[in-house]
Order: C-alpha cells, then sequence, then structure tokens
C-alpha cells in the first residue's frame, strides 16, 4: 500500500504550492456546492406545474374603452363569454383579474378564523364562475362546484363578500390542518363565507420566489368582477385547435363590440408563453450558475494539471532513483494520484466549512433553504474525480521516467 | 538600467514560447475570470446606476404611516401615500416643488375610424413633475398648477407616440381622445428614459421598463376615477365595510399614489422631516391616527436602496463572477509560481552574473504584466461575446441595459492587468530569493 508519510513530507517542501491548491479547491468547492444547490432550487421552482392544463389554455387581456358603468361592463363581460363559449376551437372560458403566472397583480385577500382575531392568513382571489374549473382543467378533490345562481358581482373597491368559496388544497391545508375545510366558514375582509369546494393544485399570478409561501394558496370567489378599466378572459381551447382559436377570440369580440382593446402585441398571451416569461429570471439564474460552475471546474482542472506538471518535472531525478531501486510504474502513478487525494480531501475539508458560511449567508440574503448535505457531497466527490483526472496525465508523464534519469545530472 | 523593462518583455515574450502550457493556461483564466466578472459589472452597474445624479440628493420621498402599528409592515410606514394624505402635501406646498404620481394605462382612440383603438401605459402627475425630473421636452412643455387646480384636460405625450400619431411634426396645441375623453396636448417629450424607472417604481412596480407615454393631470385622473394600474395597498381589515366604491376609496386608507418633493438644500429637508411629523400629528389629534407620528424622508439614493431596485440576480451574479475571478487568482499565483520556479537555472545564472534581486522582481513583474496584458485582450473578446449573450442570463429589459463601452474596455484591461500582477507578487518574490551559488551548483 502507499505510504503516506513520504508524500506528506514531500508536500512539506513545496508548502506555497500546496496551500494554494488546498484553497483553490475549498474556494471552488464552497462555490460549486451552492451554485449547483441554486440551479437546482431553481429547477424544481420552475418546473413546478400550475395544476392547470396549460397546453391549452390562452389569456385576453381586455381593456374597456369609454365610461361604461358598472352595470355594462358586467353585461358586456357575459355577453363575451358567451361568445367565447360559442366559439368552435373552445372548450369553456371565464373572466378573472389574474391568471397562473401571469406575474401581475393579484388581489391579496386576507382570510381570518374569527372575525374580530387579528389572526390572518394571507391568499390570492381568482374571480370565477361556474366555468372555471373546467376552463383551468382543475378537479375538485373535495366539495362541490359553484352553482350558476351563486355567481355575484363585485366593484373594484368593493371588499370581497362571497357567500361561497371555493380554495385550494394548500390553503384549506394552512387553514384547517385537521383536514375540516369543507363546509367550514371563515372570514373575508367583506364578512362570513363558507368554504364548499376544495381543488386539488391552482398556482396563482406570481411566480415568487423559492420561499414564497402562498404560490399554491388560492380562493375563487364566485363573482365577476366590474372593472371599468379592464379584465382578462381565460380561454381554454380544445385539442389542436390552440393556435386558431387565438387568432378567431379577439376578432369575434371586436366584431360583438368595437369599443375595447385589446393590444395587438402583448393584449393575448398562451399559458405556455407566460410560463416562459415568468421564469426567465430563474432560467437565467440557473444557466449562470451552471455555466459558472463548469468554468471554475475547468480552472481547478487546469490548475492541478499545471502544478502537478511541474512537480513531476522537478522531481524526475528523484523519481528515477525510486525507480532504480525497484520502484514500479504504478507505485509512481500510485505515488501521484494519493498525493492529489491527499490535498484534495484537505480541500474538501476546508471548503465544507466555507460552503456552509457562503450559504448561510446566502440564507439570509437570496432567500435560499439550507443547503442539503448532500450538495456539498457532490460537489466533494465531483472535485475528486476532477483531481484523479486532472493528475492522470503528468502522473502517467511521471511514469513514464526512466530509471536510468537517476544517474543523469539534469 | 534604463531600458531594462524592454529587455525584461522580450524575455518575457521569449519565454512564453517556451512554457506554452502554462502560459496559455494563464492566459485562459484571467481572460475568463475578467470576462465573467466584467460582463456581470457592466448589468450591475446599469442596474444600480443612479438615473438623476446633478439632482438625486435633493429629491425626496415622504412616507406617512396611515396604517398603524396593527396594520404596517415592520413598524415601516406604507411606501405609497392615501389621497387624504398626498393631496395635503400638495396643498401645503412645504417643499420647493411637489409632484403625486400613479401609473395608468389609458387607451387612444385614434381619428379614423377603422382604426382600432391601442392602450398605452402612463401617469396621473401634478403639474411639478416635468419641472422636478428635468423632463426634457421636444415641443411645448408641461402644464401649469392653474391647469391642475382647473383639471384641464391636457395631455403630455411621448416622443413615441407622438411619431405614431402625427408622424413626428409639432403636434402641440392638436387634439387627441384618450378614453373617449378629448385632451389638448401641451407638450411632446424629448428622448427620456432614465434607468431605473425611479419616479413611480413603487406604483408600476418594475423598475426597468420604459417610462410611461401619456401624462395627464394627476387631479382630473381622479376626477374620471381613472383607477390605478399599480399597486395599492390597503389597510388591513376593511375599515369602513359599510361604504363602498370609489368615493370611500379615495377616503379610505389604501396607498397608492407615489409623493416626491424637492428640498434644495439639506437644511430644507430637515424643516420638511419635521412637517411632516406635525402634520401626522395632527392627524393623531383629529383621531384620524390612533398612534404617533411615523413618518420618514427619503432622497432618490436610499429610496431605490429601500425598493430594492437592483435586481437580486444581478446582485448573485456579479458576486459569483468576482468569486469566480478569486478563484482564477488563486489558481494564477500557483501557475506563476510553478512557471516561475521552472525557470530557476536560469535565474541562478542572471543572479551570478551580477542581477540584483530586485532585478529578477522586476523582471518577472514585467513578464505577469505582459500576461496580464494577453489575459486582458481574451478578456475583452470574451466581455463581447459575453455582452452578446446576457439576454440568455437577465430579462430582456435588464440585458439591453448593459452596454460595451469605453470605460468597461479599459476596466477589462485594467482589471486584467492588475489580477495577474497582484498573482504575479508572491511567484516573483520567490523567483528573487533564489540563490545563485545553490542553483549553479546543483546544476552541476
Amino acid at each position: 500500500m502507499m505510504q503516506i508519510q513520504p508524500i506528506i513530507a514531500a508536500l512539506r517542501r513545496h508548502k506555497a504550492a500546496t496551500i494554494l491548491i488546498v484553497l483553490q479547491i475549498a474556494l471552488t468547492l464552497a462555490i460549486v456546492s451552492n451554485a449547483l444547490f441554486i440551479v437546482q432550487t431553481r429547477v424544481v421552482h420552475l418546473s413546478r406545474p400550475t395544476g392547470v392544463d396549460e397546453e391549452h389554455l390562452f389569456v385576453i387581456k381586455n381593456e374597456w374603452v369609454g365610461k361604461l358603468d358598472t352595470a355594462q361592463v358586467d353585461a358586456q363581460m357575459h355577453a363575451d363569454l358567451a361568445t367565447l363559449r360559442n366559439l368552435p376551437g373552445v372548450r369553456d372560458a371565464f373572466a378573472s383579474e389574474a391568471y397562473p403566472l401571469g406575474g401581475g397583480w393579484g388581489w391579496l385577500e386576507s382570510i381570518k378564523w374569527q372575525p374580530d382575531k387579528p389572526r390572518h392568513q394571507l391568499a390570492v382571489i381568482y374571480f370565477a364562475d361556474e366555468h372555471a374549473l373546467t376552463t383551468f382543467g382543475i378537479t375538485l378533490i373535495a366539495g362541490r362546484n359553484f352553482h350558476a345562481d351563486e355567481i355575484g358581482r363585485i366593484g373594484l373597491y368593493d371588499p370581497a363578500a362571497p357567500a361561497v368559496v371555493i380554495i385550494t388544497r394548500d390553503l384549506a391545508q394552512k387553514l384547517f390542518p385537521d383536514g375540516s375545510a369543507l363546509g367550514r366558514t371563515v372570514y373575508l375582509t367583506g364578512g362570513p363565507t363558507t368554504i364548499i369546494g376544495i381543488v386539488d393544485r391552482l398556482q396563482g399570478p406570481y411566480a415568487g420566489s423559492t420561499t414564497r409561501s402562498i404560490d399554491d394558496d388560492q380562493i375563487l370567489v364566485p363573482a365577476y368582477l366590474d372593472d371599468v378599466a379592464h379584465c382578462d378572459y381565460l380561454v381554454r381551447a380544445k385539442p389542436g385547435e390552440l393556435q386558431a382559436t387565438m387568432q378567431a377570440a379577439p376578432k369575434a369580440l371586436l366584431a360583438l363590440n368595437h369599443m375595447r382593446v385589446i393590444n395587438p402585441d402583448d393584449g393575448m398571451i398562451a399559458l405556455t408563453q407566460a410560463r416562459v416569461q415568468s421564469y426567465a429570471g430563474d432560467r437565467g439564474v440557473a444557466i449562470m450558475m451552471g455555466v459558472v460552475c463548469l468554468m471554475l471546474l475547468l480552472a481547478t482542472a487546469g490548475g492541478i494539471i499545471g502544478l502537478s506538471s511541474f512537480w513531476v518535472s522537478q522531481r524526475r531525478r528523484q523519481i528515477g532513483i525510486r525507480r532504480a531501486l525497484g520502484a514500479t510504474r504504478r507505485d509512481i502513478l500510485g505515488y501521484f494520484q494519493t498525493e492529489n487525494f491527499l490535498i484534495v480531501t484537505a480541500g474538501v475539508l476546508l471548503g465544507t466549512l466555507l460552503g456552509v458560511a457562503v450559504n448561510l449567508s446566502l440564507m439570509k440574503y437570496w432567500e435560499l433553504p439550507r443547503m442539503p448535505l448532500a450538495a456539498l457531497m457532490l460537489g466533494a466527490i465531483l472535485l475528486w474525480l476532477l483531481g484523479q483526472l486532472a493528475v492522470l496525465g503528468p502522473a502517467r508523464r511521471a511514469a513514464a521516467v526512466p530509471p536510468v534519469e537517476a544517474t543523469r545530472s539534469l | 538600467m534604463r531600458g531594462m523593462p524592454g529587455y525584461y518583455f522580450s524575455l518575457a515574450l521569449r519565454s512564453f514560447r517556451r512554457n506554452q502550457v502554462l502560459t496559455a493556461l494563464v492566459i485562459m483564466l484571467m481572460g475568463c475570470g475578467v470576462a465573467t466578472s466584467m460582463v456581470t459589472w457592466a448589468v450591475f452597474r446599469a442596474t444600480a446606476a443612479d438615473p438623476i445624479p446633478w439632482k438625486s440628493s435633493q429629491l425626496f420621498v415622504p412616507q406617512i404611516d396611515n396604517f398603524g402599528p396593527t396594520h404596517n409592515y415592520q413598524g415601516k410606514p406604507p411606501e405609497l401615500l392615501s389621497y387624504t394624505d398626498a393631496t395635503a402635501l400638495l396643498r401645503d406646498r412645504q417643499a420647493r416643488r411637489q409632484a403625486l404620481i400613479y401609473a395608468i394605462r389609458l387607451s387612444v382612440v385614434p381619428d379614423e375610424q377603422q382604426r382600432q383603438p391601442f392602450s398605452l401605459p402612463g401617469d396621473a402627475v401634478s403639474s411639478d413633475f416635468f419641472a422636478m425630473f428635468d423632463v426634457p421636452f421636444r415641443y411645448g412643455g408641461g402644464w401649469s398648477t392653474a391647469d391642475d387646480d382647473q383639471r384641464a384636460g391636457v395631455v403630455v405625450i411621448s416622443e413615441a407616440l407622438n411619431q405614431q400619431l402625427f408622424g413626428g411634426t409639432n403636434s402641440v396645441g392638436r387634439e387627441l381622445t384618450l378614453d373617449t375623453h378629448s385632451y389638448r396636448i401641451v407638450g411632446v417629450l424629448g428622448s427620456w428614459n432614465p434607468r431605473p424607472r425611479f419616479f413611480d417604481v413603487s406604483s408600476s412596480g418594475y423598475p426597468f421598463d420604459h417610462p410611461g407615454q401619456i401624462y395627464i393631470p394627476f387631479n382630473r385622473a381622479v376626477d374620471l376615477q381613472k383607477s390605478t394600474s399599480g399597486n395599492t395597498v390597503c389597510s388591513g381589515d376593511g375599515n369602513n365595510p359599510g361604504s363602498v366604491g370609489w368615493d370611500a376609496f379615495l377616503h379610505g386608507e389604501c396607498g397608492w399614489i407615489a409623493a416626491w418633493v424637492e428640498l434644495p438644500a439639506p437644511a430644507d429637508a430637515e424643516h420638511y422631516l419635521q412637517y411632516l411629523g406635525n402634520y401626522a400629528a395632527e392627524q393623531q389629534h383629529v383621531g384620524r391616527f390612533a398612534w404617533p407620528a411615523n413618518v420618514r424622508l427619503r432622497n432618490v439614493v436610499q429610496w431605490l436602496d429601500v425598493e430594492r431596485v437592483v435586481p437580486k440576480t444581478s446582485k448573485l451574479s456579479l458576486m459569483v463572477s468576482l468569486s469566480f475571478l478569486l478563484i482564477c487568482l488563486v489558481n494564477a499565483v500557483g501557475l506563476l509560481l510553478a512557471r516561475f520556479m521552472r525557470r530557476a537555472p536560469e535565474i541562478g545564472v542572471r543572479r551570478a552574473l551580477g542581477a540584483s534581486r530586485s532585478a529578477i522582481y522586476e523582471q518577472f513583474l514585467v513578464e505577469a504584466t505582459t500576461i496580464g496584458m494577453a489575459g486582458g485582450l481574451l478578456g475583452l473578446v470574451l466581455t463581447w461575446l459575453g455582452m452578446k449573450g446576457i439576454g440568455l442570463v437577465f430579462e430582456p429589459q435588464i440585458a439591453e441595459l448593459a452596454h460595451f463601452d469605453g470605460s468597461l474596455l479599459m476596466l477589462t484591461m485594467l482589471v486584467a492587468i492588475a489580477a495577474t500582477v497582484i498573482a504575479a507578487f508572491y511567484p516573483a518574490w520567490r523567483a528573487a530569493q533564489v540563490q545563485p551559488a545553490w542553483q549553479l551548483k546543483s546544476n552541476g
């Protein structure tokens, strides 16, 4: 077996270079493990399902022109929806003021268990009617859908006061951890309401950050929001008809009523596109971290190759002597590989401390969760492999040194 | 010793040929490290820029806590003002200029019947807005305080909209239909694109969009019950369950108006803060606030900091690339050490022939500088390439902000050379320590 003692003795003669490599490996491990962890959180974050039928959904951002009163807006919305639902390619449609991954504004509502206590839970409202569930393509896991006669009206500046609501499973869990949400009464800003249904999963309009805690907490409020400025129509196309329907829908609406704006450039968006847009930042971070990791590992490998080659060239005579005294090529190869392993191990130990320190400061600043030890382990294994790979070339050259080298003076 | 650096330079070039792999490695490291740092620096610099450097210390955002300790966020006053407070500040005129702003979206109804209306983002602002932010005008100008008071139907439009509607001609005095109401154009903006868009960041939410294209008087927008297209934050528990609708909203405790005041001297700011405190105390006195005055006054730079305008992505990527540069630097120290020590025999000979330690030191620093220059050149190419690729990493609005300009070019070279020279200090010192006699002996 390889003797570790002589290796350490040899490294003592190259203190500076050894320390430099150890330091470099430590820094690389600290950065790479954290960067890979960030990549992982981002990838998990941006591949979350919204719960809805993204493939077939699109949104029409409709703006009203002219001074309509709320009653006119309400009537117009009903007429628009009837038109949309009658289009051949449309499966179903409803009106809201936000849509999953929309990124813009959402109606943030506070829900209370008791009307006179300050304790509350935040959630985002989707205004909905009895067509909302089919349009989203989501299913109830408990309770029932809205009835047509439960759909009310709400003004932009009115407090939300529906008699009944449907909420997401996530929100139900938060409100009533014992699983008794269905049928319970909670208090919105406008008054009490009864939970009549629970849907499985439905993401809110904010793409949010990794730790944004209410991404999955939605309330479906059975009402038309009579906003005289605008409304969003969520439309679910039949399979294979998305493109054609996106062409036909605005034309049909404009034919119905001319005094509206559906901007040609950004007045409509398919949900697949909304996903791309709202996660652009996360994807960017993941790409950048990935690229930096790759460059870092290459740089570290380069450093190891450079210094190992230097050591090999410095020790040609000693290698020759060892060979002359009976060491095999395998012994020489093993020597440099063990040396590298020891150096990388020292670097990994130091790097683990550094990596945890970096993670702790990122947790404070970048809202990152605690890094699992697995990320550090993965980084360490990467570095051990990389080290062995990088040292292989110089070590083989060392092993190729002939015993006769011992007799040469230079 | 005149002319020695030149000689060292040619020595350096000659040694490149002998130590190709090590030299290439150092150059590559420096090039990559510097380029990554420069690209992310360019983005950071653009996002962290002071949008109005000549005036940023004179423009302030007043904040008044109308939510109270139970409903505000961690004791901080809301970012936006309620209508009651905003109009009170405008009425009291305690600053040199005061502007109220809220983001809106207006539909433009073209004259020709065939053309479809379209909508554009804009701001409802009070008259001081234009002078306060030194907004440039192509034609005409802003409107007067009298127009504010009379709720005049006047409008200022952007250069782009003027181009679109009037082919770029002077449209001052012409009529424009917005949301079916008629407005008289009083001004056309010149090219104006402060980045970040600081003035309505709290209302519009995203600071890296282009400014709005249409500006109408604040009072008129309120009269028309034009709802904000930006943030509205209302105090926790639906204070007046009985009253609903616009009037209740207008006079309720919702924050939705961005306010700015211009205070030329530090003493003015002190005075204004005092006024804000007095105002809030008075509101407590009349029973509107059930808590003592909680007010803030922050200038542009402080405000951008509070609003966290610099995207976290841009800070994080700068941090990561600086760490990368640091690792490259550590790496370069090791490689330069190997590179220099490999030439110990040569150093021994030079020392034996009478070269002083400082001469050796100088020689290797010149060599490092040369390597640094090569690294810098590679860094320039990579930076240029990287700037083409930032669209992959950053959102388009942020990516388009970053430019490859002269100062970035200079900085790239400077950082590359400085980093390499710093990396060479220790290896050069080690090289200078080589003993002439020992080297000659050991080489036989």
